[in-house]
């Protein structure tokens, strides 16, 4: 019987049990690569069954695991930061939709660059969330780095403008700009975050010398239309998925790298400070196809 | 005017419709294309298997064999069991016998619980009861100065004890002012956790424990994928939550979430969230739901006149 309930799998291979390659649907999806990634994949191990070089569901899972690791390493996937090699400070701009972490990313990369040895400057470009340009000093005060303030409902261009004004007095390495969160759907907020991009240009060339978009990986297809979105309004550079101390997979990065060739930089794993390590490809590759 | 998926449909059906005789395998076919499009608005994979296999044995039967227009009539069919499965009806705010009604907001991190207390307190505000909302969450920096912005904006007293970590005996003092002061209801602002944490966790349960609460509402991200079903989970295992909201919904994301938190608890969405701002609250409407996750309009109408 075809099974429509379970899968989209229609060659069964020979000397196969069924099950496998719709386990290793059910992994892919559960694991939230979507449909078409998934069907890909699943794909590719078919292919290695039909010519009888995968035949158990080691070999199934091993085969997805390098495919994933090509999708990963093809195109961009270096992970180092780009610095400004040309004079004036570095300058990083992290956006994101509400609540995915980019914030506590910030602190987490000042402190990151700070015990580098960089001196680095954090601003609150977020003047519309409650709270928010207080949460950002606080974390300023935990790294020990400097803190471009704001009042609620200012301009956040202005306050990158500011940002970088003072990051030249004060000779400052690395400038990290934070931002309100906003659906990609909101077409003013979304042209705010282009002007922000737009003043960090022309007050410095080749700044920000990251646009940093930030993912939760909790997040399932929706994350495809975020950084679409995002990327159309301001040049993307690379991707940071948080929350991946919880049991969300983050399979979604996989289908992002095909379509858009974002590197992922970093993964948040916590949310202390210290709790921000470098993407491993091969260690994601691992720990997504993991029951 | 119909949208992507009974077109779609229609094209699956077409073939089998020149030879005059709707088969099963072509049913099979156009309920793959369903099962796909549920998946893309990220309803669990588990729970799209068991919604699938009632949906088949509808589609199977009479109607939609001999429909004329049979990918419309699969959608119908779709479209209605979503919406039974959604919860049946609209699901208000439990209020306690005795005030004060105590309110308490748990998720996981960036959820929108913050939000979403100021926008109950503004709702309960307006409907003229007397509201208080309480900072719970010692953890995240500026979570108590956030709801203290929250509750001026809305008019709202807040009970905070900044630098204060014992959050049970925060809950414990605010309740007791609550009472003194004849508070109609509370709502108490948790921090974010994870559902694995053990330890934050119990630190719920044993707020739950002091505030004996008439909601336990659990706030899920509307973009959340697949681990909904874990998520949800978790916190109705180990706390009976009461009820769902759904936030920033105010985007594109289709909401299948929906569809799998209730599917694994079985409590109701009470409310969406549909916005930044404190007005930004919607009720739940199933139908609603139901047709933003199939991306259909008003299928049921449409199939009626048709
Ligand atoms: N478990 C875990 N929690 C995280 C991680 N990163 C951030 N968080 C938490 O997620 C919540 C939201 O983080 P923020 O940094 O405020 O997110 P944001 O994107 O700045 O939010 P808005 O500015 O409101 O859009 C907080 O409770 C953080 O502690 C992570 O890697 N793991
Ligand atoms: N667009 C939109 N944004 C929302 C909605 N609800 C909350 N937000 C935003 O989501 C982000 C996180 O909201 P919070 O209320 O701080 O979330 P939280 O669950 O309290 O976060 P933690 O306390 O860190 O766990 C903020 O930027 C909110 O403005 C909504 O319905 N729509
Ligand atoms: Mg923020
Ligand atoms: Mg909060």
């Amino acid at each position: 019987i075809v099974d429509v309930a379970l899968t989209d799998v229609s060659v069964l291979v020979k000397g196969l049990d069924e099950g496998s390659l719709e386990g290793l649907e059910e992994q892919l999806i559960g694991a939230d690569f979507g449909v078409p990634a998934t069907l890909r994949l699943t794909g590719v191990v078919e292919t290695l069954a039909e010519r009888g070089v995968a035949r158990s569901q080691r070999d199934f899972l091993r085969a997805v695991r390098e495919e994933i690791v090509a999708i990963l390493s093809a195109g961009r996937s270096d992970t180092a930061l780009r610095f400004n090699y040309e004079g004036g400070p570095t300058v990083f701009l992290i956006v994101g939709v509400n609540g995915v972490g980019k914030t506590t990313t910030i602190a987490k990369l000042a402190h990151r660059l700070t015990r580098q040895g960089r001196r680095v400057m954090i601003a609150a470009g977020d003047t519309f969330r409650a709270g928010a340009i207080e949460q950002l000093r606080r974390w300023a005060e935990r790294v020990g780095c400097e803190f471009v303030g704001s009042e609620p409902g200012r301009d956040p261009a202005a306050v990158a403008f500011d940002a970088l004004e003072q990051a030249r007095e004060k000779n400052v390495d690395v400038v990290i700009v934070d931002t309100a969160g906003r659906l990609h759907t909101q077409g003013d907020l979304m042209k705010e975050l282009e002007k922000v991009h737009r003043v960090l240009g022309k007050k410095l060339d080749g700044a920000p010398h990251e646009t940093l978009a930030v993912l939760d990986s909790t997040t399932g297809q929706n994350a495809m239309a975020q950084i679409r979105s995002f990327g159309q309004l301001v040049p993307l550079t690379g991707i940071v998925l948080t929350k991946m101390d919880g049991t969300a997979k983050g399979g979604i990065v996989v289908a992002l790298k095909e379509e858009f060739d974002l590197p992922v930089k970093f993964i948040g794993v916590g949310e202390k400070m210290t709790d921000l390590v470098p993407f491993e490809i091969e260690q994601f590759a691992e720990e997504v196809m993991e029951a | 005017m119909f949208d992507q998926l009974s077109d779609k449909l229609e094209g699956v059906f077409s073939g089998l419709r020149q030879r005059g005789v709707l088969t099963e395998p072509m049913i099979r076919e156009g309920l793959r294309e369903i099962r796909r499009v549920l998946l893309e608005a990220d309803v669990n994979f588990q729970v799209t298997r068991d919604f699938m296999k009632r949906v088949e044995e509808k589609a199977l039967g009479e109607r939609v064999l001999k429909a004329v227009s049979p990918g419309q009539q699969l959608v119908k069919i779709v479209h209605e069991e979503l919406t039974s499965m959604l919860g049946e009806r609209r699901s208000p705010l439990a209020l306690a016998p005795i005030p004060p009604t105590v309110i308490m907001m748990v998720g996981l991190q960036g959820s929108g619980k913050t939000t979403t207390a100021g926008k109950i307190a503004r709702k309960m505000k307006r409907e003229m009861r007397q509201t208080r909302m309480v900072a719970c969450d010692v953890y995240r920096p500026a979570a108590v100065e956030q709801l203290q912005t929250l509750g001026e904006q809305v008019g709202v007293p807040v009970y905070a004890e900044p630098g204060s970590q014992d959050v049970v005996g925060i809950a414990r003092r605010a309740l007791e002012l609550a009472q003194s002061e004849r508070d109609r209801v509370v709502i108490f602002d948790t921090a974010g956790r994870l559902q694995i944490d053990e330890q934050l966790m119990d630190e719920l349960k044993r707020l739950k424990e002091v505030l004996k609460p008439a909601e336990i509402l659990f706030v899920a991200d509307g973009m959340i994928g697949q681990e909904s079903v874990n998520v949800a989970k978790g916190f109705d295992d180990a706390l009976d939550i009461t009820g769902v909201v759904l936030t920033k919904m105010d985007g594109d994301a289709r909401g299948g979430a929906a569809l799998s938190i209730y599917g694994v608890t079985g409590k109701p969405i009470k409310f969406l969230g549909v916005g930044e701002k404190l007005d930004g609250l919607e009720e739940f409407h199933p139908e609603r739901m139901a047709g933003r996750i199939l991306q259909q309009g008003d299928v049921l109408s449409l199939v009626e006149k048709a």
